[in-house]
């Protein structure tokens, strides 16, 4: 990867997508690897330390994320006084694999795409170690759950600086390894216990897509890395590199929890809090959208694949905001609109070079809006006494002040109050809509109006309305620890907007998703924000009717639409998996097994107690007589001399 | 001289030899069947020594008897160890190692 | 050719023998009748060494070590007639006739030319010819040979050496034993009676008899048991009343009697009629084997 490939460079100016052809690592940068082993390290000591780790293990943790977040700034600030042909910056660390032609290095990629991701990794990452120290102070196992956490952002970062498809792919199944730890933490749960397997087990649905993308690039060209395989995109046939794309949206499905793959993420709130936010702002949900982004030179040349984005886009993002509108659980509330604005992202980047950086900039906003709204949740919850329900709150402003104004703050931000960061990359991303399909746009647009609507109902049953607390629970304040990234996140969330300053994001990105010839929209500019903004104005406004002028029960009704049961069911999709996966494949098993048993085994036991019992017959010729022996000796002597006698005569 | 009524005796004592092998019971018995088997090969053997006219056959005989004589002591004094032991000298009853 | 002629059969028929015959002796008999007549053929064709040898090693050493070995083993070992595997008999029979067959039928298909004869080769005698041979052309044969007997004879020496496992019984252990056992089973403590005592004729197979007139098992010898030549209790009975009656009826030849027993049991054994003289007859003939074995 040290080596540019000098040649490739008149194939990418066809094709609009920039060839990946990184520098030599110097300055900085060389400390590139330092980034990913830094939490590593902090996993490792955490994990393998023991209970002597156990009074500064906490400490530990956040220091080396907070490490890698500085290198990070170094690097970015290093990269950003860098010409524009000169950000791709790659470091050959070693060979990993050599295997005949076949050879995967060790490869590290640093570009202004994957230093984003860095420094939304660790930065989100550093403020929600931060607030674990105060969030998990009185778990036992304090100390293993800060050696997961770094072992999570170093899968994370792994994934999201490797130059080799391989290399991400092995930060794609530490992340998977990491989150499944993360969600069963509290693994004396049964639920939660399961809920680490189901976010497994379909995490590896994708990990097939993913696996089976690399074998086919592989196959195609000889190689997975990103510059042999950018460099030898465009010549790839049409139906390849289609299949590559669908493969890859597979993987992305499952790790960023979009339709048919969504059903694992609103489980995964079993886990603690601050690994809800670690997964749902900073980490894996958005990997699929990086691995997208990233594949951008595969995605340009599979049209196919690019509108399944698309459309897995559109549905996903309806689909997470219609079940955010039911649930009463303020944690499923947030994953259903994790899912929804992970939707957004992924339409984004189907949108083609237009969105992708669009797209990684709502990716940057939400990490910072929905990280501070989880830990928000969480601190709302440690108020509570771990109560999620949110009929059981209300009235929480005055109780815990910092968090409501941080909250709130996010709340404006992903509703796309005007001004706030949100507002900013929602609205984008709506308007490329548009400008490729207007019905896209519609739907991205309702989407937006129900976003209003639910999370204002969140914002309204648990901070106003009356209180409805359990008895004995007394709302208090969180302490500085908690509080401090609250704030930080508030600020981000209400300050992110300005990355798009003078269209800073887009420009940042141009070297890594290409130039985009700007396409009009339908309609003006600006009047397609105000159109957003009235339809996100009704949503409030239809929530603060429905629900903030009336009695919220405490016990969720039961006399509702079949619509509001489709929705509180999530849509029907486990409903969906059992029908369609599990129970087919259970009687598949059953039948399989059935088969198995009676005709497999029967045939292999019956082959063996064949032979045994044919044994067991013949045995008794060795029926330890010398005599018989000699006899069957004499049948043979007389046997030979008789074939003797016969052959000679003839 | 006609050598082939050597050869045919020396057949049928042969024969004979490896029946009384496979009917008698008594060890000693059948010792002395093969030794008859033994016997009857050595006289073929001389025959055709003399039917060749050179001396090779005779000491092929010869070489048997030396085998023959070593065999005898091992397999007799088998017989004794056995007898010792199991205080039969019947073939039939050494038949512990079958199925 | 006249002595083949007269040997073969006789040597077939020996050799059947073998087959047919009870007793183990008789076999080794017979076998001694088949190798002394090969012994003789070997002469006759022309192998003088070997007819040495044959009679020397294999009818003298050989046939021997079975008489020896069937000494030891004692009688207990006859044969029984009844075929305890099931179609081994018969199955035996035939495939020997086929082999047989075969052997007859494919040797009577080749054609022998006249024989060359040894005149030659046997030029300087046959044993100076056979050592040449021997000791030139055969000389590793040879020499493998003499491991092979070596190897036979400490074979043999393994084989029949007995491990003493416990110490010697001394004389004092062995009365100690005696005394433990008679305490513990009631066996007596003394000496077997010996054979013949209270009999009318010194002899080991007959039996001593006890007080009441019943035969001692103990004081003869459990293979002239096993062998079934030991007279009976009850016909010795019979014999001692049939005596007393005798001697009761003619008292007046009674001092004959008492005066040279020997004699006159010889006289009246031979003189009587019946029963007894068949069991002397009996008596006579198990003696003549017991030397011959």
């Amino acid at each position: 990867m040290s080596s540019p490939i000098p040649l490739l460079s008149s194939l990418a100016a066809e094709t609009h997508v920039p060839v990946v052809s990184p520098g030599t690592a110097d300055g900085v940068f060389s400390l590139a690897w330092l980034v990913i082993v830094l939490p590593l390290a902090g996993a490792a000591i955490l994990l393998l330390g023991g209970r002597r780790t156990n009074a500064w293990g906490h400490l530990l943790g956040t220091a080396t994320v907070a490490g890698s977040f500085v290198l990070g700034l170094l690097m970015f600030f290093s990269m950003l006084g860098r010409e524009v042909g000169e950000r791709q910056v790659g470091q050959h660390l070693f060979t990993w694999i050599e295997a005949g032609g076949f050879t995967v290095g060790m490869d590290l990629l640093v570009d202004p795409l994957s230093i984003l991701f860095v420094l939304l990794i660790t930065g989100v990452g550093s403020l929600i170690h931060l607030y674990s120290i105060g969030y998990m102070a009185h778990d036992e196992r304090r100390r293993r759950f800060f050696g997961y956490l770094n072992l999570f952002i170093a899968a994370m970062l792994m994934l999201v600086l490797a130059a080799d498809y391989l290399g991400i792919f092995l930060g794609w199944e530490g992340v998977g390894l990491a989150s499944y730890l993360l969600i069963g933490f509290w693994q004396h749960k049964p639920s939660a216990a399961a809920a680490a397997k189901k976010a497994f087990v379909m995490n590896r649905i994708g990990d097939i897509g993913m696996s089976l993308a690399i074998m086919l690039m592989f196959v195609t060209f000889g190689t997975t890395a990103f510059a042999g395989v950018s460099a030898a995109a465009s010549g790839g046939s049409e139906n390849t590199m289609n299949a590559i794309g669908l493969l890859l949206l597979l993987g992305a499905c499952g790790k960023s929890a979009q339709v048919p793959l969504q059903a694992w993420l609103l489980d995964a709130m079993e886990g603690p809090t601050p690994v809800s936010a670690l997964i749902h702002a900073a980490t894996m949900v958005t990997a699929g959208v990086y691995l997208v982004t990233r594949s951008n030179f595969i995605f340009e040349n599979a049209p196919v694949a690019q509108t399944a984005v698309v459309a897995v886009a559109v549905v996903t993002l309806l689909w997470g905001a219609i079940i955010g509108c039911a649930k009463d659980d303020i944690k499923k509330v947030l994953a259903g609109s994790t899912m929804s604005q992970i939707g957004y992202m992924m339409l984004g980047a189907g949108l083609g070079v237009a969105g992708y950086a669009f797209a990684i900039f709502h990716l940057l906003t939400h990490g910072f809006f929905k990280a501070n709204m989880f830990l928000g949740a969480g601190s709302v919850m440690h108020a509570t006494d771990d109560d999620v329900d949110m009929r059981h709150y209300g009235a929480l402003a005055r109780a815990v002040p910092i968090t409501f104004l941080t909250f709130a703050m996010g709340y404006l931000a992903i509703i796309g109050f005007p001004g706030f960061s949100g507002f900013w990359s929602k609205d984008k991303i709506i308007e490329t809509a548009f400008a490729d399909n207007v019905w896209i746009g519609v739907a991205a647009t309702i989407g937006a109006g129900v976003t209003a609507f639910y999370m204002t109902r969140l914002m309204l049953m648990t901070f106003f309305t009356k209180e409805r607390w359990e008895p004995g629970v007394h709302p208090h304040e969180s302490p500085k620890v908690m509080t401090i990234p609250l704030m930080v996140l508030a600020a981000l969330s209400l300050l992110g907007g300005l990355l798009l300053a003078g269209n800073w994001i887009t420009d940042w990105l141009t070297p890594v998703v290409g130039e985009a010839h700007h396409e009009h929209p339908p309609i003006p500019a600006w009047a397609l924000t105000l159109i957003i903004v009235v339809v996100v104005a009704a949503g409030v406004a239809v929530a603060w009717f429905t629900i903030g002028r009336t009695e919220v029960p405490r016990e969720a009704p039961t006399d509702v639409s079949v619509f509001t049961r489709a929705a509180r069911a999530d849509l029907y999709g486990d409903a969906i998996n059992e029908g369609l996966v599990i129970n087919p494949g259970r009687h598949a098993v059953t039948g399989l097994m059935a088969f198995d048993t009676s005709v497999i085994d029967a045939a292999v036991e019956g082959q063996a107690s064949g032979v045994s019992g044919l044994a067991m017959v013949y045995r008794k010729v060795q029926n330890g007589f010398v005599r018989s022996y000699a006899l069957s000796i004499l049948v043979g002597a007389a046997l030979v001399v008789a074939v003797m006698l016969v052959v000679n005569a003839g | 001289m006609n050598t082939e009524p050597y050869i045919l005796l020396s057949a049928i004592l042969f024969t004979i030899g490896c029946v009384g092998v496979l009917v008698r019971r008594n060890a000693i018995v059948v010792f002395m069947c093969v030794e008859l088997m033994l016997n009857a090969s050595n006289l073929a053997l001389v025959t055709f020594a003399k039917a060749n006219g050179n001396l090779d056959g005779q000491i092929a005989a010869f070489f048997v008897m030396v085998v023959a004589a070593a065999e005898v002591v091992v397999g007799l004094a088998i017989i004794m160890t056995i007898f010792r032991t199991r205080r039969s000298a019947s073939v039939d009853d050494a038949s512990l190692l079958k199925y | 050719m006249t002595a083949f002629w007269i040997l073969a059969p006789v040597m077939v028929l020996a050799a059947l023998g073998i087959l047919f015959v009870r007793k183990a002796v008789h076999a080794a008999l017979l076998l001694a009748v088949v190798m002394i007549s090969l012994a003789v053929l070997y002469a006759v064709l022309e192998a003088p060494f070997l007819f040495a040898v044959q009679i020397i090693v294999y009818t003298g050493a050989i046939l021997m070590l079975f008489l020896f070995v069937l000494m030891l083993v004692g009688v207990d070992a006859s044969d029984s007639v009844v075929e305890t595997i099931r179609g081994q008999r018969v199955l035996a029979t035939v495939f020997g006739l086929v082999l047989g067959l075969i052997l007859v039928i494919g040797i009577s298909q080749v054609t022998f030319g006249a024989a060359v004869g040894l005149d030659e080769a046997n030029n300087g005698g046959n044993v100076p010819a056979l050592a040449n041979l021997l000791f030139s052309k055969y000389v590793f044969a040879f020499e493998a040979t003499s491991a092979l007997l070596i190897t036979a004879a400490i074979g043999a020496m393994v084989l029949a050496h007995r491990e003493r496992l416990t110490p010697k019984e001394s004389q004092a252990d062995a009365a100690n034993r005696r005394m433990r056992e008679y305490a513990a089973t009631g066996r007596h403590p003394g000496p077997l009676p010996a054979p013949g005592v209270f009999a009318r004729h010194n002899a080991v197979d007959t039996p001593a008899l006890l007080p009441d007139g019943t035969a001692s098992e103990a004081s003869i010898s459990r293979v002239l048991a096993a062998r079934g030549s030991v007279r009976s209790a009850p016909a010795l009975a019979d014999d001692i009343e049939e005596v007393q009656r005798q001697l009761g009826q003619s008292p007046e030849q009674s001092p004959e009697v008492a005066g040279k027993s020997g004699a006159a049991a010889t006289t009246e054994e031979q003189d009587a009629p019946g029963s007894e003289a068949d069991a002397g007859a009996s008596s006579s003939t198990n003696g003549a084997e017991e030397d011959e074995q």
